[in-house]
């Protein structure tokens, strides 16, 4: 029982003190990032991964943190969506569907208390599926060489663009724009500079950190200013939360179906949790037929989105930790952290840093048992943060940024860059093209790149090389169907009606 | 506003780093908490305050940028005459500055004080390669460079990439281009592309592929140290195979230019000392490094032929005109 002798190491390593209490401190602050509307688990992490460097935290204790509000928000995403109808992040969208007429009929209390169990369920199945999955995935990537990883690297851009966002032009725009910034700096394939004008700030390219912190936290900022800090007030009273039992043992189907699809979601790269929650959705109102009042207050429209979104999280765990490989967005982000602390996720990591595996795979177990205590008997206090005015919360957040950025990169030039992030994600949302897309064309450009030209090098410039394996065809049949299927597909599902807010996410 | 205080704030720590270079040793890494420069920056300063070779504890200042460029640029234009201050560097310093990736910046800029421990340099290939010794894998490029690719560590033109082309340099295989070779992220993905049979060789240091070595997934055709390393007995240096090539990814100090030779000297003589201690020892033992000590004017002399060499073998590969 190796998986066994695993988790105890894992566990020796979670439950010390020191870990433990980053493990409830993040999932504290992550349901609170994920029920304010706007800052979602790539923000929260985002904002955050500055703030582990300022405490000097080790790998294994920074992961922790941030995979705890990781799971935290993926929580706390669902109050502002049941309470408020606006998502508190882009995953929860679908919640506020069947969430907010469930509380407009004053089952409030009964919403959060399902939804949160549905979170408790996916993510607990997730994880257990990641103890399963993730060393057997680890063992695939032997089969993985320089085409595999192309068109690995290209199905994670082609899924993102034709299910993350409603425009598959403006999909294609921004990943451009972040392939195109990925190209700055020194390049692998021959030694020399690109684009770095002589600057020597320039060499090591741009620090996706720097174009996260700012394309996220300082664009939220921007928005702020514009719209003056419209209110943050809640729309709905919420009674006594009593656990509605009749109603998750009805919903229990849902929950498992929700994991499932979502797990599977997650784990393939670029797809995360969004989809996740959105396939979970379908699935049941199909399942369901007729009997279904999916849209009315259906408690199956909240259980399987909220079980799909949080499978989802620990799915696109995955491929981020075997094959270094992002699942989602925040995935993306944790990606950045962990080869900044020089650890390489991929098909050695199981091997050359077990603690750290281990060690964050014990945490969610624990994380995830601590948030369902936090999020059913003490989500009050969380509803109570949503009145936090936006006037407090947005300056701390521009405050964290400069000062985690400025002590990681200790440079003038990065904060600057930052801004004119914050700056180009503001015109970008405003006409809205995605920006996650952005963020993994710089995360993963270079990578996609090097990858093609290897292959180029290994194969001696023949290019049917690049699909010489069964795994590189079926990556590329799936790129291909993951572009161009939601094109066909969009019109017979018709997109939900989105509530105002959500374009902000 | 807020900029003003972010100034504000900057400029303080501006002014409280300067009035500790005023009072203690400092030793700069170029590059972030972590990595090699830093372990070399905190175990030399903790060894030299330890072994009451300095004063006061040593400060440690991470200046990341361009592979050491920034640091590098600090020293020659801003700190060329600081006697109290150290610079740690490596063969990627070296290699850098040979290949003009420094800005213009060149390594007679500088003074080089020593190094005091190396990560051996080393060609494996997988377990079921047809590869038995170094000779057969010489032999296969000779005969067919397109049939053999390397994988290493780090970009083309890098140090890792270096390791194989002066093997075949020394072998009397003249056309550098035509080696092939693939740079990834890190000694980790190089070794997996070649057990998963992508590559047929991989180039590296020896701490990067320990693991592997041990599980058995690998087999290690030479080490590039003049004589076989501890712990690692059976694996045969390229020298005994009779190519005469040594590649030790070294860890080491620079300085100022502008100081006094009494100040280096001095400098060397405590690296000299750091290097005889036993905690040292321990360090290395502890980090997978093997003992590769020169110091004062032999390191310079040694610096200068590295240079050189990489210099030649850099522009007969592409990567500077």
């Amino acid at each position: 029982m190796e998986i066994l002798s695993n988790l105890a190491l894992g566990f020796s390593v979670a439950l010390n003190p020191f870990t433990l209490f980053l493990a409830v401190v993040g999932c504290f602050l992550g349901t609170i990032i994920g029920a304010l509307p706007g800052l979602g688990p790539s923000n929260g992490v985002a904002i955050l991964i500055p703030l582990a460097f300022t405490m000097g935290l080790d790998a294994t204790s920074a992961l922790v943190l941030l995979t705890s509000v990781y799971y935290g928000a993926m929580y706390g995403g669902r109050i502002s969506s049941i309470l408020l109808n606006i998502p508190g992040d882009e995953p929860a969208l679908m919640t506020t569907l069947d969430g907010y007429p469930m509380a407009r009929q004053g089952r409030a209390g009964d919403a959060l208390v399902i939804s949160g169990v549905a979170s408790f369920v996916g993510a607990m199945l997730a994880t257990i599926g990641l103890v399963i999955f993730a060393p057997m995935l680890a063992r695939i990537a032997y089969k993985f060489g320089p085409a595999e990883y192309f068109a690995l690297y290209l199905l994670a851009f082609a899924t993102l663009g034709g299910v993350g966002s409603k425009n598959q032009a403006k999909a294609v725009i921004a990943t451009c724009i972040g392939l195109g910034i990925a190209m700055i700096g020194l390049d692998n394939s021959t030694g020399m500079p690109r684009f770095t004008y002589g600057n020597l700030h320039m060499m090591d390219g741009i620090d996706f950190l720097v174009a996260i912190v700012g394309l996220f936290a300082i664009t939220e900022v921007f928005f702020f200013i514009e719209t003056h800090g419209k209110g943050s007030a809640i729309g709905v009273k919420l009674e006594k939360v009593t656990i509605p039992i009749k109603d998750l043992i009805f919903t229990s189907g849902a929950m498992l179906r929700g994991s499932g699809i979502g797990f599977i979601a997650g784990i393939l790269p670029g797809a995360g949790a969004s989809l996740g929650s959105f396939l979970a959705y379908m699935a049941e109102k199909s399942v369901a037929g007729k009997s279904g009042r999916f849209g009315q207050g259906d408690p199956r429209g909240i259980a399987a989105p909220e079980a799909g979104n949080n499978a989802a999280a620990g799915g696109a765990l995955i491929p981020m930790l075997t094959l270094g490989v992002p699942g989602s967005g925040t995935t993306a982000v944790l990606l950045a952290l962990l080869m900044t602390l020089n650890i390489t996720p991929g098909p050695t990591l199981f091997k050359d840093n077990p603690e750290v595996v281990w060690g964050l795979i014990a945490s969610l177990l624990i994380a995830n048992v601590v948030l369902l205590i936090m999020n059913i008997p003490m989500v009050k206090i969380f509803v109570k943060v949503l009145m936090v005015p936006a006037w407090v919360l947005l300056p701390g957040v521009t405050m964290i940024s400069f000062v985690g950025i400025y002590s990681l990169t200790g440079s003038y030039f990065d904060l600057v860059l930052m801004v004119a992030f914050g700056v180009m994600g503001y015109f970008l949302r405003k006409l809205d093209i995605p920006t996650v897309p952005v963020i993994l064309g710089i995360l993963l450009g270079n990578k996609m790149e090097d990858n093609l030209r290897n292959a180029m090098v290994v194969s001696n410039g023949d290019w049917t090389y690049l699909f010489s394996s069964g795994i590189a065809i079926g990556l590329w049949t799936a790129a291909i169907l993951g572009f161009v299927a939601p094109i066909f597909l969009r019109r017979f599902l018709k997109r939900p009606p989105q509530p105002l807010d959500a374009e902000a996410d | 506003m807020r900029m003003t205080l972010l100034k504000a704030l900057g400029t303080s720590a501006l002014i409280s780093l300067g009035a500790t270079t005023a009072m203690a040793t400092e030793c700069i890494a170029p590059a972030d908490a972590g990595g090699g420069w830093d372990f070399t920056c905190r175990q030399i300063g903790k060894l030299l305050y330890d072994l009451k070779l300095v004063p006061n504890p040593v400060q440690v200042t991470n200046m990341a940028g361009a592979g050491g460029g920034l640091a590098y640029a600090n020293v020659v234009n801003e700190r060329n005459t600081d006697a109290d201050l150290i610079v740690a560097a490596s063969s990627a310093t070296t290699t850098r500055l040979a290949q003009n990736a420094y800005g213009g910046a060149t390594a007679d800029q500088v003074r080089w004080v020593g190094t005091i421990g190396g990560d051996p340099g080393v060609i494996v290939v997988a377990k079921d390669s047809p590869f038995q010794t170094l000779s057969d894998l010489v032999e296969a490029i000779k005969a067919d460079p397109s049939k053999v690719t390397f994988a290493g560590g780090s970009a083309a033109g890098g140090f890792d990439h270096l390791k194989p082309l002066m093997i075949m340099k020394v072998a009397g295989f003249t056309d550098a281009r035509s080696v092939k070779y693939i740079g990834l992220n890190g000694g980790a993905e190089a070794i997996t592309q070649t057990i998963g049979g992508f590559t047929q060789a991989m180039t590296g240091d020896i701490s990067e592929i320990t693991g592997f070595i041990r599980s058995g997934d690998v087999r290690a055709l030479a080490i590039l140290t003049p004589e076989r390393v501890a712990g690692f007995e059976d694996i045969p240096t390229a020298k005994e195979q009779g190519y005469d090539v040594v590649v030790v990814n070294w860890r080491g100090l620079y300085v100022p230019k502008g100081i006094s030779d009494d100040a280096f000297n001095a400098w060397a003589t405590k690296l000299q000392a750091v290097a005889d201690s036993a905690e040292w020892k321990a360090v290395m033992e502890a980090n997978g490094l093997a003992p590769f000590t020169l110091v004062g004017a032999d390191f310079q002399g040694w610096i200068d032929g590295v240079v050189a060499d990489t210099t030649v073998l850099s522009r007969e590969i592409g990567v500077i005109q």
